[in-house]
């Protein structure tokens, strides 16, 4: 077992209180469990003090403690028994956890750990001096099909080498950490094996109880399959962004193609995208990929082509946190002149 | 081999449509009703003649666990939880489940809990699996404004489900653990009996199920418990999630038959061992928690959970660990070492101590800083703290280390003594000269 205390008092704020968001979450949250079972909630609202400021504070402790009508003792407990709490201030910018177990072990997670502590610091849990970057080296976290990998805040960076990671680092340490794809960073789908499938290459089947109709499908599903390979091949190709990935307008997805934004051929003149803040080379290369080369396109995005190209993004809502389509409004008016008179900055 | 049209999980990697849209595309969600109109123990029944066997590690059968639920709700509200808690070295499958077809969990769920009594669900994430729950909350939201769930939904059963979390305890995948976890306290395994089916969640009986286990079952109810049962050996029916991880060439997570051969399961899938299949050392075939075995027992034998017992190890959850000839066999164990001494809860000295002591032993080890003698003993300490604590996971941490000693000992002992003959004169003129 991990013996685990609180910082030292001269870090501790001296108090906390949930923002707003959170603190109408929280109220949600504790309806989850039966009357009188609200302790339930202690873990679930540790973990949003934490995102909300980084570490669990003494203060965040009291303050759940109360919220719960707990003892102090037994949210002291909780914060110290589960290692997923850090006590002390981590890395603003990249806390690196480095999965050191077994399966990665085999693969090569000690380079990793050698990248961090070079580049870092010798010490795990010690925050550079500009108070960005920390490292720790965590047990299992169940991507071992994906091994190496390191989780950074709330993503999985996967199948990495030395070279990478100290591309993310960097990357992490200039404060561009959002232009990294999270995932696997090399050529596969998530956890499929690498260079192609080996199942689930046809369409997909539906499940029937009867026998007899099942053959037609299993011929059709097999006539399919050199038809649909491609289209595996070009989501991993946008992936890991690069520009030649011409997702084609497959037949059989229609579903999934609902909110796709409108392609173009790519133009004489394409925008410089990157302009976007939010928007690096790699996004860049994987929107091309998309047929997206203008801001014009971006502008006309609606609310079911933003959700559309943030589910394929994997993003989690930053296409609109960004507002990248007041953004690209902008840029498409009057270029950078008017960003910086709408926007007050120059773009990215 | 599996054909895909055999296949549970169509959207295992998350090509298709992860939508509600997409999976009912798929043939989820279909005929649900209709199970539930043929009641109670129809579902347990049809799940009891597939020879579904749960997919968390033990291996026991899923219906008749279901069964041992009270027939009668009484006072006490039956509650079903989900162990998505996936933390076993190796293994990886519910999160693909989780992120990429949950709604064949959701549905698995609402069945399961109709099968027990209950009309409330907890499932328990594991506190790293942010994105994956982030995924399945998207899921039953879907299936909330589809009237899926809910109170008075179409499917005929009122039911609610929870998305809970943890925080990075491995110990919170013990059933009993994660039901103190779940209401709010440190993660430390009760004594059974009473057993969660009489006295589980907040007092309330309660069934803890896998992921996978429960996934499966709307499947099984649509094409039949016989279908299901035609795949894999006697006694270990159905197909199953692998995750091989380590030394092969592309490792994977698929979905295969149970029973397929080692050879072919890496072959097919996983582009075969690193170096060739001689250069194969040794397999952890069901996560850490279970004995190794050597290359020339595993790689012609069926995967499943009566094969790999009669070799001592087991299935556990399929996560299957290679590794070829370069591996140093010694520290691959010493770090499952330390990751148990990170893990113990700290309750049973067996396993508090034990843990701590069998690490500190096995660094000698890999170094052969040790006597041979000290190899019996460390054997002596792991059986005694196998069966002598509340959960398992003293057995987990004495198992790997057990299978080291039995298959490997001739390379503990070289390693000694490569360590004394560096330590002789000669030796150390030997190593100064390099």
């Amino acid at each position: 077992m991990s013996v685990r205390r609180l910082a030292e008092d001269s870090v501790q704020p001296a108090s906390f209180a949930f923002n707003r968001s959170n603190a109408a979450w929280a109220k949600k949250k504790l309806k989850d469990y039966p009357k009188g079972r609200e302790a339930s909630a202690v873990i679930p609202l540790l973990m949003r003090a934490q995102e909300q400021d980084g570490w669990v504070t003494k203060a965040a402790i009291e303050h759940v403690a109360e919220m719960l009508d707990m003892p102090l003792i037994r949210v002291l407990e909780v914060a110290t028994f589960y290692t997923q709490f850090q006590l002390a201030p981590v890395g603003k910018r990249a806390h690196i956890q480095v999965c050191g177990t077994t399966p990665c072990m085999l693969r090569g997670a000690e380079d990793l750990i050698k990248v961090c502590k070079k580049k870092i610091s010798p010490n795990p849990f010690e925050v550079t001096e500009d108070g960005n970057l920390s490292w720790e080296e965590v047990e299992c976290q169940g991507a071992c099909v994906n091994a190496p990998m390191v989780m950074i805040f709330k993503d999985s960076y996967e199948d990495l080498t030395a070279e990478q990671m100290e591309e993310i680092i960097d990357k992490f340490a200039a404060g561009k950490g959002d232009e990294v794809m999270p995932g696997p960073q090399i050529d596969r789908i998530y956890s499929a094996p690498e260079g192609g499938l080996t199942s689930l290459t046809g369409k997909p089947v539906v499940a029937k109880k009867s026998a007899a109709k099942k053959a037609p499908a299993k011929a059709a599903a097999k006539k399919a399959a050199p038809a649909t390979k491609a289209k595996p091949a070009a989501k991993i190709a946008g992936n890991i962004g690069k520009a030649s990935a011409k997702p084609k307008a497959a037949p059989k997805a229609k579903a999934e193609d609902k909110g796709k934004p409108p392609a173009m051929r790519k133009p004489a003149k394409p925008d410089d995208l990157k302009l976007i803040s939010g928007v690096g080379p790699k996004l860049e290369g994987v929107l091309n990929g998309l047929g997206i080369y203008k801001f014009e396109q971006i502008s006309k995005w609606k609310k079911a082509e933003r959700e559309w190209v943030d589910g394929y993004l994997k993003f989690k809502g930053r296409i609109d946190r960004d507002d990248w389509v007041k953004q690209a409004k902008a840029l498409a008016k009057g270029g950078e002149e008017e960003y910086i008179r709408v926007f007050g900055k120059k773009p990215r | 081999m599996l054909q895909d049209k055999d296949r549970i999980f169509t959207n295992i990697y998350g090509i298709h449509d992860k939508s509600l849209k997409g999976a009912m595309a798929r043939g989820h969600w279909s005929g649900t009703a209709g199970f539930i109109k043929n009641g109670r123990d129809w579902v347990i029944e049809q799940t009891k003649a597939s020879g579904l066997r749960g997919r968390g590690g033990a291996g026991f059968p899923t219906g008749l666990k279901w069964s041992f639920m009270p027939k009668e709700v009484g006072e006490r509200p039956h509650y079903l939880v989900i162990n998505a808690d996936e933390s076993e070295p190796g293994t990886c499958k519910d999160r693909d489940i989780m992120r990429h077809d949950p709604h064949t969990l959701i549905e698995g769920c609402l069945i399961a809990g109709f099968a027990m009594g209950a009309h409330a669900c907890y499932i328990y994430v594991r506190g790293e699996y942010m994105r994956e729950r982030e995924a399945l909350e998207a899921a039953i939201n879907e299936c909330y404004e589809a009237k899926l769930l809910g109170k008075n939904n179409k499917n005929g059963w009122d039911y609610d489900i929870y998305v809970h979390h943890g925080a990075g305890a491995y110990i919170c995948g013990e059933e009993t653990a994660l039901l103190e976890s779940l209401e709010g306290k440190k993660g430390q395994p009760r004594l059974k009996p009473p057993f969660p089916a009489n006295v589980g969640l907040y007092g309330c009986p309660t069934t803890v199920n896998n992921v996978e286990s429960v996934a499966v079952v709307p499947t099984i109810l649509r094409r039949g418990a016989d279908w299901f049962a035609s795949f894999g050996r006697d006694n270990n029916r159905g197909t199953k999630l692998f995750c091989v991880s380590g030394h092969v060439n592309r490792p994977c997570t698929v979905e295969e038959e149970m029973s397929i051969p080692f050879r072919e399961l890496i072959d097919k899938h996983c582009g075969g061992v690193r170096g060739g299949s001689d250069n194969l050392l040794a397999v952890i075939p069901g996560g850490s928690s279970v004995r190794l075995v050597p290359a020339e027992q595993i790689i012609d034998c069926p995967m499943d959970f009566d094969s790999l017992m009669a070799l001592q190890s087991g299935l556990g959850t399929a996560a299957v660990i290679v590794m070829d000839k370069s591996t140093d066999i010694i520290r691959a164990i010493a770090r499952l070492s330390a990751f148990y001494k990170h893990e113990s809860c700290g309750q049973c000295t067996p396993c508090r101590e034990g843990t701590g002591w069998m690490w500190r032993v096995m660094e000698r080890m890999v170094e052969g800083r040790a006597q041979k003698r000290e190899i019996d003993m460390l054997f002596d300490v792991t059986k005694q703290i196998e069966g002598h604590t509340i959960c398992a996971l003293g057995d987990a941490a004495a198992w790997p280390i057990q299978g080291l000693i039995n298959h490997f000992r001739p390379e503990m002992e070289a390693r000694i003594d490569s360590y004394t003959y560096r330590s002789d004169k000669d030796g150390a003129v030997l190593e100064a000269a390099e």
